[in-house]
């Protein structure tokens, strides 16, 4: 019963979108009021009953109802509750829901605060909202229905990968989607200021909150993602550039070059088509992340094409959606005046160099991303893997991050090189004094060594902003660019850091034997066998010492899940503020030692660290701007209500 | 569970270990003894792909294949050969895909040739919208 009321729910919210984006778009081109006045309460009770349809999917998983062909084929009676909801949208159908349900939130919500615009252009966004919800809502009811009903029901579910059953992973796909549905609500708007020629500072104003939200998710999807392949898949490995992992990036670097050219056009309107045309291409790298992860192609290009009904769908309405934009933009585009101008030594200039880049590095990972693609469908396999995006990526970040450090610096519209002389000679020579340092101390390689002098030049760049200003009195949004700065430059460093000081060390170990790796020294003192709720384990005690400190006693595991069957590492992580001790434990050899692998890590953690300082930058940035918008939405409604009462008392 | 496993996989492997006590590929799981060329071994193990598993180099693989791999790397870097060259003897073996590191070739030229094309096209566009646009009166 609750998987048919859900579904109902769902198509009764697919008819809703249908009305708003009649709604919508009629209203622009009839100028019926009549119609106008029904896009906004279509969108929020749209919102509700996806939110309806979403806790129905969450009601059946929490259940195990078996006889719902998604819970029988993703779930199992003995998993823990916290799983079972996660496997709600841990799988293809019920992620779709969740996108869905996300997007009509957002939309509901611009449906009920948002009126600073034109209505003619909140009807164009509603309109074109309500528009990529549709092709969303098909997708959902014709090729992936979560509430299917299987019958007979079997008697026990098939359970789900137990990689993904772990927290990490149950909140990092949600985050991630929060990202790319905040992309969908700048594209919506981003079409509506297209169709109404309203590109105005206004506009960045009102698209802003949206994108640093959808960074701010994205970000911190990305570091958890980080994280999770990190500690769950047992080599210690952080960033492999594979295709999932560059589905997420995509959408970040284009969100990126986003908000920075929004920053530009809601401050000094300028870049205005440019940053219409990011709008798109922001949106669509989410399309396109959605799609490799979704159609199978990545598992392989063949695979895709034998059972090409999901991928199919999922390329027509990228098509539809990115190729109609993209046409509006070229039509609209010369209509679209070029905006205010500005020099070379100005923010403007700087953020102009930060975006270039940016997009460059997002060809870059696209290009090596879809090309093994390519090659394959005409038969010609080829990898594409850190070897190549490592120097090529880097290639457009290095010269991009002393701009990053310098660019803060600027005066608006026009600077003179003078008044930043000294600071820049400063950050120069620091750059150079670290890369010389680093270089005679440890003669690491040289991408990790540029990376390590131009972290130490951002980190100080970032916080000169500040020299010289009250504190108390600095907004908050300067204090999000400052913090996340410093988050780029953490980040940074704890890659460089890791790359180039990371200590190996793989070893068959007996019971009471020490093994050293770098500063620390581990003991094997036992290996047991352990079980749990769905799984069973070897797990090892191991005691860690730091330099022959305190030992610190943790208990790596070799486990085994059986429904589905498969093996997992979890790995025993000691974390010191200068790095992480990772210890794994593998097979057992034949001669009755155990198989250990152990890293020692140097300032690894600095990488989400920084990731997670980035996010936060993005936050504060957010809550600045939104405290401003709704403190001068407070005073607007002041003054409106002082005028009324003028106007009593003058009748 | 996993001693079972370790068992049912002697088992299947007795033919070829028949001849040897030795496990099958003892340079898997265990480094080289010379930390120069094991920092080489690794360097390269990093770039080559597991061919049984998704999207992982052979350093970072529990499939017996990606170790049969990491024993080959390891005895050749031992036995003195160029991480090059042992490179090209898999990529003779396998084909392309094995390795993560393109080599410029009919098919693959324009992986190289666009980042190119992209660092002209962002030089043009930056002189472009920089280069030209003097304030007036400045």
């Amino acid at each position: 019963m609750i998987a048919e009321l859900g579904l109902v729910a769902l198509w009764l919210a697919a008819a809703l979108a249908g009305l708003q984006f009649l709604a919508g778009f009629g209203a622009l081109w009839t100028k019926m009021q009549g119609l106008a006045d029904l896009a906004r309460p279509a969108a929020l009770v749209q919102a509700l009953l996806c939110a309806l349809a979403f806790v129905c999917l969450l009601l059946v998983f929490a259940r195990t109802d078996l006889s719902v062909a998604l819970v029988a084929a993703n779930s199992h009676s003995a998993k823990p509750l916290i799983f079972k909801l996660a496997g709600a949208w841990g799988n293809h159908e019920g992620s779709m829901l969740l996108w869905v349900t996300v997007m009509a939130l957002a939309g509901g919500l611009i449906a009920a605060v948002e009126r600073r615009l034109l209505e003619r252009t909140m009807l164009a966004t509603l309109g074109a909202q309500a528009f990529v919800g549709l092709g969303f809502y098909a997708f959902l009811l014709f090729s992936s229905n979560p509430f299917e009903r299987l019958s007979p029901a079997p008697l026990e579910g098939n359970g789900l990968n137990p990689l993904l059953q772990d927290m990490g992973l149950a909140f990092h796909p949600p985050t991630l989607y929060f990202g790319y549905v905040g992309l969908s609500v700048a594209f919506s708007f981003v079409v509506g200021a297209l169709l109404t020629r309203q590109v105005t500072p206004e506009f960045a104003r009102v698209m802003r909150p949206w994108i640093l939200g959808a960074w701010v998710f994205l970000t911190l999807g990305i570091t958890a993602g980080s994280y999770w392949a990190y500690y769950e898949l047992g080599w210690g490995g952080w960033w492999f550039w594979d295709p999932v992992e560059n589905a997420s990036l995509m959408p970040w670097l284009a969100a990126t070059a986003l908000l920075h050219s929004a920053s530009v056009l809601a401050a000094r309107d300028a870049l205005r088509a440019w940053t219409v045309l990011l709008g798109v291409i922001a949106f669509s790298m989410s399309m396109i992340g959605t799609f490799l992860v979704r159609s199978g192609i990545l598992t392989s290009v063949h695979a895709f094409a034998v059972d090409p009904e999901r991928g199919s769908f999922i390329l027509a309405l990228l098509t539809l959606y990115i190729g109609g934009a993209l046409v509006l933009f070229v039509v609209r585009a010369g209509t679209v005046a070029e905006g205010e101008r500005f020099s070379v030594m100005s923010r403007e200039g700087a953020l102009v160099v930060n975006n270039v880049a940016l997009s460059a590095i997002l060809c870059v990972v696209l290009l090596g991303t879809l090309y093994p693609l390519l090659t394959e469908a005409f038969g010609v396999r080829v990898s594409v893997g850190p070897p190549y995006f490592n120097p090529v990526s880097a290639m457009f970040f290095l010269p991009m991050l002393p701009i990053l450090a310098v660019g803060p610096l600027l005066r608006w519209r026009r600077d003179s090189f003078a008044r930043v002389r000294a600071s820049v000679i400063a950050l120069v020579l620091l750059a150079l004094t670290v890369l010389l340092g680093v270089w005679l101390w440890a003669g690491v390689a040289i991408l990790p060594l540029l990376g390590m002098a131009v972290a130490a030049m951002v980190a100080v760049g970032s916080v000169l902003p500040l020299r010289g200003r009250s504190l108390r009195k600095l907004p908050l949004a300067v204090w999000g660019m400052v913090v996340a700065h410093l988050g780029v430059a953490v980040a940074l460093f704890g890659m460089a850091a890791d790359s180039a000081f990371q200590q190996e060390r793989l070893i068959a170990a007996n019971v009471g034997d020490v093994v050293e790796v770098g500063p620390w020294a581990a003991t094997l003192e036992g290996v047991v066998p352990v079980a749990g709720p769905n799984w069973q384990a070897i797990e090892a005690s191991l005691t860690l010492r730091y330099q022959g400190g305190d030992g610190t006693l943790t208990h790596p595991q070799a486990r085994a899940f059986w429904q589905p069957p498969q093996e997992t590492s979890e790995v025993a992580l000691v974390t010191r503020w200068n790095g992480q001790l990772y210890a794994a434990l593998g097979n057992q050899t034949e001669d009755g030692r155990w198989q250990l692998r152990l890293w020692w890590k140097p300032f690894v953690t600095w990488i989400w660290y920084g990731g997670m300082m980035i996010a936060l930058g993005g936050l504060l940035a957010l809550l600045g701007r939104l405290s401003v918008d709704v403190r001068r939405r407070l005073a607007a409604g002041k003054i409106a209500r002082r005028k009324a009462d003028e106007q009593v008392l003058a009748a | 569970m996993r001693v079972l496993l370790a068992l049912v996989a002697l088992i299947c492997a007795a033919p070829l270990a028949a001849q040897d006590t030795l496990p099958p590929a003892p340079y898997a799981y265990q480094q080289l003894a010379d930390p120069a060329q094991e920092a080489e071994a690794a360097a390269l193990m990093a770039t080559l792909r597991c061919l049984k598993c998704q999207s992982q180099s052979i350093a970072d693989s529990d499939a017996p294949m990606a170790g049969d791999m990491r024993h080959q790397v390891r005895t050749r870097i031992a036995a003195g050969e160029d991480p090059e060259a042992i490179r090209q003897w898999l990529v003779q073996r396998y084909g392309d895909y094995v390795s993560y590191q393109p080599r410029v070739s009919a098919s693959t030229w324009p992986l190289f040739a666009i980042p190119l094309l992209l660092a002209l096209l962002a030089a043009f566009i930056l002189r472009g919208r920089l280069g030209k646009r003097r304030e007036p009166g400045a």
